[in-house]
């Protein structure tokens, strides 16, 4: 019972989001059009106090302010962020708001109108990222993953007049339903290896088992593959990557981009605390790394999703389909870190932590990501979403404005410095290459490469295009400057990322034992001795 | 005396100063309202011209008796985790590029006002805004003395020329820009894999027990005191790059040549350059010859050669091959061009092969010559694209069947063309000659090449004649042939009005000074060359003498010479 109280005593963000998302639920439902408006701004406060809770928690933990884990970093990351995918969902004026809010409530289109509900299924699914992050017991794991996409399938199918949404939302959950049962099948098998769902006492059995037959035993380690398979769903990694570009071309463009970022974080965050059970950790003073098949299978993994991503990417008409693969990819790219785990840190600086270089990525991803699907939601094709690149064609002539964002958050992603995504790779790709995957970074490399392809074609679109009278900006001014903090964000954090990647290399992994991993390279040191005499 | 002080103080500022300037005025640019195009031009030009101003200034502080030495430091900390700085200088190698890149941007934009409403419609001040975004990262590029930083410079160059052509081109603009793009940034990202994996490999490097051994010299380690760090320094790669073996090197080299040979372009991935001038507008293509090819041949000097010497001794007749191939193959090609702009791109892949033979023959000679001709092709060929443009906002045509005889209506316009021609054929007495000259000689010294070379690249030198000639009768001489069709807009007949006259000048009485006197380059650069090759000659030195090594005690024998004594007896083809 004490273990409860005091785990609770950890969860104020979380507890202060799931608070704010009720209160939504009420003021949304609210007979007073006032207090109906307000329900954003709940939404809004609710983030802020999160993140200030998050902040508050650490000075408290620490004396000074720092962000010193991994937990209270991603939770920072998502309530930042969560601010300005909330101004993308939020940005319709009060007008055009309230005349179709008091018209009938059957159309509601996620992307124009705005409703208590949607905000309350926003701030639960962030819960579930934090709560993901802050996880230490298998079965808690679980359930916030769950909370983390069940009220996406609900946010997907709120646009109730598109079918396209209905469709993507029955196909997004059944899918999403499965993966659930391949990784709870793995929790189970997890805990059938060990006896435990505890991560402390599982890690604990796993270390007695390296030290007494030298690895894992199978049934564990069928354990963990099921448990990685099934979490690449929350990631849009090959082999669960099918639904993604449906999903993303069905839902309204602000759900969509909420879907690009938010299950991936907690993706990403649960495959770091999952693999850290396994290795990561030192055994007799040595440091247990990944299990050769977890290697094989993450290695496979991210160069399928990164090829895959890449090269339909390049075959798509929809702009909202190329993003999705072009999320798909980034999954890959973010998957080397993931492989490259947090060992080998040496003396020599940050690089060489693939763990801090995912965390760098996820907000570097996230932020340019999301500003290219809001742009996307503010133009409108006779009143329907826009989708296609003749959509965007003529752009810079129209909205200079929106043009330039598209164009800072597509040479974000595609790596180009000084833009924080170019950042970004580097710390990825420098650190395989520091844990000598070379030939996984050529093909990292040359994937980048391919993805030129159709980021260009985005941009020639909007740039090199005439435009067409058919396509107008829809009036939500508030999407706009969200798009426009998250391209500020892609150059800012360019210069500036130091504090963030200082932050990441900090954020120890709980389990994880960095000061034993090893801290000279006694491989590369042979290699060099090798062409002495 | 306190003047004195003060403006010490502010050298390190100068290139930073000169780098922002531009940059600072376009962005300056974009706010102005779009309809007021004098003051647009009026903007543009002086940006360029005070730029230009600050780089003649910095000319006269850079101290040319220590020419070899990077001066004029500055270094800005970016990513301190990542090893990354902003951090760079000039030697005289990258002061004469710095210059080059300040003397001819005044001119283009001169060029560009004529009829600027035409070509740009509304958007002039994005044209603009590119072209001087693009000087800034050239004038960057040429001063990074950071990996990591130079990097981002060329990187940078990609952005506004994507944009001048796809925007601003002409009719197969989408195409171009986008095929341009690819190639370049598929070759750039192969590069960066290159420079993490040098960056990595230093800080894997055990610099003590080098030091201990006596492989590294106690002051070299004093030097460079972050060497087995995680850094981008070139200093610091450079050296901690000769502890790899050959096959290592050849991989760095085979990575960084991916960019570089994209970039100049070299025979096999030059397909790029040919549909981005022809489509590229005349400020475009200008400085896409002039000097963002320069970026890859000096970025192959620069960084390529010192880096990885084993592998450039092992593979420089390999590459030697690739660009005589190119000089005659291209050389052939240009001959039966009907397009004058493809033409002279075609020349200019010609050229560089050339300037990419001198860099690998891996001698005083040749590379000094090359870099002249860098120089003295960024001018005349330059100059050349100018010349086509002013023809084209007159009659609307570039393709060679339509005109003739137009030395008859376009007396002036004629003799700049037949000038800046006779320079890129090598006129003794003009710019040209002096480069292609040495670059011909150096490359038959060479004696990892030698005269089957310099034999072949000579013929390339009659190619060229052959096909400019033909140009130039072709469209100057003979009866007076202008094309009626007004469908592109009105055909003009006067000559060069006083601005045109004042664009092209300039650059006639440099190249002909280059071509009379081209002493004061050659004799700058030759210091700036030396630490480059140092590396290479070593090589081939340790090779000569690697039988004398193996027999002998080796106790004498330093650690690199002996690696290097192993790998040439492994690495041999």
């Amino acid at each position: 019972m004490n273990g409860m109280v005091e785990k609770l005593s950890t969860l104020g963000p979380e507890m202060c989001l799931l608070i704010g998302g009720c209160i939504c639920l009420v003021t949304g439902l609210d007979r007073l059009g006032a207090v109906r408006r307000a329900t954003v701004w709940v939404a809004a406060l609710s983030l802020v106090c999160a993140g200030f809770l998050t902040v508050d928690f650490e000075a408290h933990d620490h004396g000074v302010f720092r962000v010193g884990g991994m937990a209270p970093y991603i939770k920072l990351i998502v309530c930042g962020v969560g601010l300005i995918l909330l101004m993308i969902a939020a940005g319709v004026p009060m007008q055009l708001r309230q005349t179709v809010q008091a018209e009938n409530a059957k159309d509601f289109e996620p992307g124009d109108i705005l409703r208590g509900e949607f905000f309350a299924f926003f701030l639960f699914s962030l819960t579930g990222v934090m709560l993901c992050a802050s996880a230490d017991d298998l079965v808690w794991l679980f359930l916030a993953l769950e909370l983390t996409s069940l009220p996406t399938y609900v946010m997907v199918a709120t646009a109730r007049e598109k079918t396209m949404a209905q469709e993507s939302a029955v196909k997004y959950f059944f899918l999403g339903a499965m993966s659930a049962a391949v990784f709870l099948y793995g929790f189970a098998l997890i805990y059938g290896a060990t006896g435990f769902t505890s991560f402390d006492m599982i890690r604990q059995t796993a270390a007695m088992q390296i030290e007494t037959h030298g690895a894992i035993t199978p049934m564990l380690l069928i354990g963990m593959v099921l448990a990685v398979i099934g979490v690449c769903f929350k990631i849009a990694a090959v082999p669960m990557h099918f639904y993604a570009a449906d999903v993303y071309e069905g839902a309204s463009t602000p759900v969509t981009a909420f879907l690009a970022f938010t299950p991936k974080v907690a993706g990403f965050v649960a495959l770091i605390l999952l693999l850290g059970l396994v290795a990561w950790f030192p055994v007799d003073g040595e440091f247990v790394q990944l299990p050769p098949v977890l290697v094989a299978l993450l290695w496979i993994i991210a160069v399928l999703t990164m090829s895959v991503g890449n090269v339909l990417g390049l075959l798509q008409k929809s702009v909202k389909r190329t993003l999705a693969y072009s999320s798909i990819a980034h999954s890959g790219y973010i998957l080397m870190g993931v492989l490259v785990g947090p060992g080998l840190v040496g003396t020599h600086g940050a690089v060489g932590d693939g763990i801090a270089a995912v965390l760098f990525y996820l907000p570097a991803y996230g932020l340019a990501t999301i500003a290219s699907f809001a742009v996307i939601g503010c133009m409108r094709r006779n009143g329907e979403e826009a989708d296609s690149f003749d959509d965007l064609s003529g752009l810079a002539r129209r909205h200079p404005w929106l043009a330039w964002i598209m164009m800072l958050s597509v040479f974000s992603l595609l790596g180009i410095p000084p833009f924080v995504g170019f950042l970004g790779k580097v710390y990825l790709f420098g650190s395989a290459i520091q844990a000598q995957y070379i030939w996984l970074v050529v093909i990292a490399v040359v994937n980048s490469a391919v993805s030129a392809g159709y980021y260009l074609h985005i941009l020639a679109a909007c740039f090199f295009g005439d435009p067409d009278k058919d396509v107008q900006r829809y009036p939500a001014p508030g999407r706009r400057l969200g798009a426009g903090i998250a391209a500020f964000g892609c150059i800012a954090l360019g210069f500036l990322g130091g504090w963030i990647v200082n932050a990441t290399h900090d954020a120890n992994i709980p389990g994880v034992d960095k000061s034993a991993a090893p801290i000279t390279l006694d491989d590369s040191d042979d290699q060099v001795s090798a062409t002495k005499p | 005396m306190d003047f004195q002080a003060f403006l010490q103080s502010l050298q390190p500022l100068l290139i930073p100063a000169m780098i922002l300037f531009p940059l600072a005025g376009g962005i300056l640019l974009l706010l102005l309202p779009r309809h007021e195009l004098h003051k647009i031009c009026y903007g543009t030009f002086y940006t360029t011209f005070i730029t230009l101003l600050l780089a003649l200034t910095a000319a006269g502080v850079f101290d040319w008796e220590r020419s070899g030495e990077v001066q004029l430091k500055f270094d800005l900390n970016w990513i301190n985790a990542f090893g990354l700085r902003l951090e760079g200088g000039v030697d005289s190698l990258s002061m004469w590029f710095v210059l080059l890149t300040t003397f001819l941007m005044p001119l283009v934009m001169l060029e560009a006002f004529t009829h600027l409403r035409q070509r740009t419609g509304d958007r002039a001040k994005e044209f603009f805004f590119w072209l001087l975004f693009a000087e800034s990262a050239m004038i960057a590029a040429f001063c990074a003395t950071d990996l990591i930083f130079f990097y981002v410079c060329y990187e940078f160059t990609l952005i506004p020329l994507f944009f001048l052509i796809g925007v601003f081109g002409s009719t197969d603009r989408k195409k171009a820009a986008m095929v341009y793009f690819c190639y370049s940034f598929t070759g750039s990202m192969l590069m960066l894999a290159g420079i993490l994996y040098v960056a990595w490999f230093n800080t894997t490097l055990p610099v003590e027990e080098l030091v201990a051994t006596g492989a590294l010299a106690a002051d070299t380690r004093l030097a460079l005191p972050q060497l087995g760090e995680w850094t981008f320094n070139f200093n610091h790669l450079k050296e901690a790059a000769q502890y790899m073996d050959g096959t290592q090197q050849a991989f760095v080299l085979l990575a960084l040549m991916c960019g570089f040979a994209v970039k100049v372009p070299m025979f096999p991935v030059h397909t790029w350059l040919p549909l981005a001038h022809t489509e590229a507008p005349t400020a475009g293509s200008v400085d896409l010859a002039a000097v963002m090819l320069k970026l890859g041949s000096y970025g192959m000097l620069r960084f390529a050669l010192p880096t990885a010497p084993i592998a450039v001794v092992d593979y420089a007749p390999f590459i030697a091959v690739l660009c005589v191939i190119g000089i005659l193959y291209t050389g052939l090609i240009c001959w039966v061009q009907k397009d004058l702009k493809k033409l002279i791109a075609y020349s200019s892949v010609s050229h560089m092969g050339f300037v990419v033979l001198g860099l690998f023959a891996i001698n005083n000679i040749a590379i000094g010559g090359s870099v002249f001709y860098m120089l003295s092709h960024g001018l005349s060929t330059g100059a050349l694209f100018l010349c086509v443009g002013m023809m084209y906002t007159r009659l609307h045509t570039r393709q060679m069947s339509d005109l003739s005889g137009l030395g008859k209506q376009f007396p002036v316009w004629a003799f700049f063309v037949i000038f800046f021609a006779l320079c890129s054929v090598g006129l003794p007495g003009l710019n040209g000659f002096p480069g292609e000259f040495l670059t011909l000689m150096g490359t038959f010294q060479a004696p990892l090449l030698g005269w089957p070379f310099a034999l072949a690249a000579g013929l390339g030198m009659i190619v060229a004649a052959m096909y400019i000639l033909y140009f130039v009768g072709k469209v100057i001489f003979g009866p007076l042939k202008i094309p009626t069709d007004t469908s592109h807009g009105p055909i003009e007949t006067h000559d060069l009005n006083f601005k045109e006259i004042c664009t092209l000048a300039p650059i006639a009485v440099v190249c002909l000074w280059l071509g009379l006197y081209p002493n004061p380059v050659l004799v700058t650069v030759e210091e700036a060359i030396d630490p480059i090759i140092i590396p290479a000659e070593r090589v081939m030195q340790a090779r000569l003498e690697a039988a004398p090594i193996e027999t002998a005690d080796g106790s004498n024998a330093d650690w690199r010479g002996q690696t290097l004594a192993a790998n040439a007896e492994g690495g041999e083809p």
